[in-house]
């Protein structure tokens, strides 16, 4: 387990929640604002053990709902929900395409807000639902299918950036170095 | 014995959900509101972003024009203040004539000034938290307004922060009523995801005369809102319900996507 990857993870699950709260631009432009959190669990699922996952679902759910109206929790198992099942069959993924990335990236986007609504209805709670939400959903899944290359992207950056380079073995020993020219013949 | 570890972590997430989910209502919020609080630090953060390009317009500014608009601010306060005066004379006559009917007695509204912090990341929630808490003395269900008009209800407090439901969402039903001759009176509710700008107005009786372009306000039933509050203008009026009732759209005068700073209504 990468220490360092996960608390990456996690510090930009919390900055994508604030930055949702705060930056209201796709709202105003686009009728919906567009959720980060599923595209992040895409990436944790995919470079990352199911302890990140776990950690992922149930911090970004509980700074999503904190900051939201939603019942405190109810987030966290949509998340799982998106990022179980990747995690489990990431050796069969294809994980270093792009669009790869772009498809799952847009599931799962799609799929959180929608099972997070399926929680809601089943409460006593009122979401504002209607044929617009089609369109918030549909916003919300493109969104986060762009959103998810480019978080692959710039993680790796942060990797090479932050982290501790790879030591490269040289195939020079020198040891094993070829003394050329006359050997110097000892006398007895 | 890796599936297994896996297997673990998802219930252990599941119980987590289930746990927090089952909470009390009041440890729920409690728990909600110090989550909240780890964004304390980044809100002064924003507020100091937001107020840079602002800095930076004012230092660019001509000297010559921030005179000017000196001048203008002080014509406009002589100007309320006049206007003041002749309000508080008006409140002075309305408490004498109210006094001898009577009836009781008008406070004058007590304000407080909040800026708008965040808002709802979830789209199906139109709520917004203000940088005010219950260390000003806010409580629940406070009105929440702009001089444009209804903003919405505070819905929940913490310490240093507030939410606000606003007008268009499902928690936020407000008795309003048509400035016409007959002065219809309505329910406001939710008119859907996308538009924030309109809501409807429901309950409208068969007989109404709504007009386009009429002024709606708050019709003080309820409880919670004082009457006359302004919320909007009619856009157009259907007949429902095979004809029993009436509903109307209604344009608010506020800007709920652009509003950033809002008062707060005390009793």
């Amino acid at each position: 387990m990468n220490v360092f990857n996960t608390i990456l993870i996690l510090a930009a699950a919390f900055l994508a929640v604030f930055g949702e709260a705060v930056l209201g631009a796709p709202r105003n432009l686009l009728g919906a604002q567009i959720d980060l959190l599923p595209a992040l669990m895409v990436y944790a699922a995919l470079s990352s053990d199911m302890v990140t996952v776990s950690l992922l679902a149930v911090a970004g759910g509980l700074w999503f709902d904190s900051l939201s109206a939603n019942p405190l929790g109810i987030t966290i198992v949509p998340m799982m929900a998106a990022g179980f099942p990747i995690c489990l069959r990431r050796d069969l993924i294809l994980r270093g395409l792009p669009f790869a990335q772009l498809v799952l990236g847009a599931a799962a986007s799609a799929l959180v807000p929608a099972l997070t609504l399926l929680f809601l209805l089943n409460s006593d709670r009122q979401p504002l639902i209607g044929w617009g939400t089609l369109w918030q959903l549909i916003v919300m899944a493109a969104g986060g299918a762009v959103a998810t290359p480019f978080l692959f992207s710039l993680f790796g950056w942060c990797g090479q950036a932050l982290g501790y380079k790879p030591r490269i073995e040289t195939s020079f020993r020198p040891d094993r170095e070829i003394q050329r020219g006359r050997k110097q013949h000892v006398s007895h | 014995m890796f599936k297994q570890q896996n297997y673990l972590a998802l219930g252990a997430v599941v119980l987590v959900a289930v746990l927090l989910l089952s909470l009390p209502q009041r440890a729920t919020s409690r728990l909600k509101v110090a989550v909240a609080s780890w964004f304390l630090p980044l809100f002064g953060l924003a507020s100091a972003g937001q107020q840079l390009p602002a800095d930076l317009a004012d230092n660019l500014l001509p000297r010559r024009e921030l005179l000017k608009e000196i001048d203008q601010l002080r014509r406009d306060k002589e100007q309320l203040r006049v206007q003041a005066l002749q309000t508080t004379a008006i409140q002075r006559e309305n408490d004498q004539l109210r006094g001898m009917l009577d009836w009781q007695r008008q406070s004058p509204w007590r304000l407080k000034l909040a800026k708008i912090v965040t808002r709802d990341p979830a789209n199906w929630w139109h709520t917004v938290q203000i940088d005010l808490g219950s260390r000003d003395g806010l409580t629940n269900n406070l009105p929440v307004l702009t001089s444009d008009g209804l903003v919405g209800r505070v819905s929940a407090v913490g310490i240093y922060t507030s939410q606000v439901v606003l007008v268009g969402d499902q928690n936020c039903r407000v008795s309003a009523l048509v400035e016409d001759a007959t002065q219809d009176m309505g329910v406001l509710s939710a008119s859907g995801p996308l538009d924030t700008s309109l809501v409807d107005l429901n309950y409208l009786s068969s007989s109404a005369n709504i007009k386009s372009g009429q002024n709606v306000v708050t019709s003080g039933l309820g409880g919670i809102f004082p009457r006359g509050i302004p919320i909007g203008k009619i856009v157009d009026a259907q007949e429902v319900e095979y004809g029993l009732a009436t509903e109307a759209r209604v344009k608010l005068n506020v800007n709920l996507g652009a509003v950033d700073v809002v008062w707060v209504m005390f009793p």
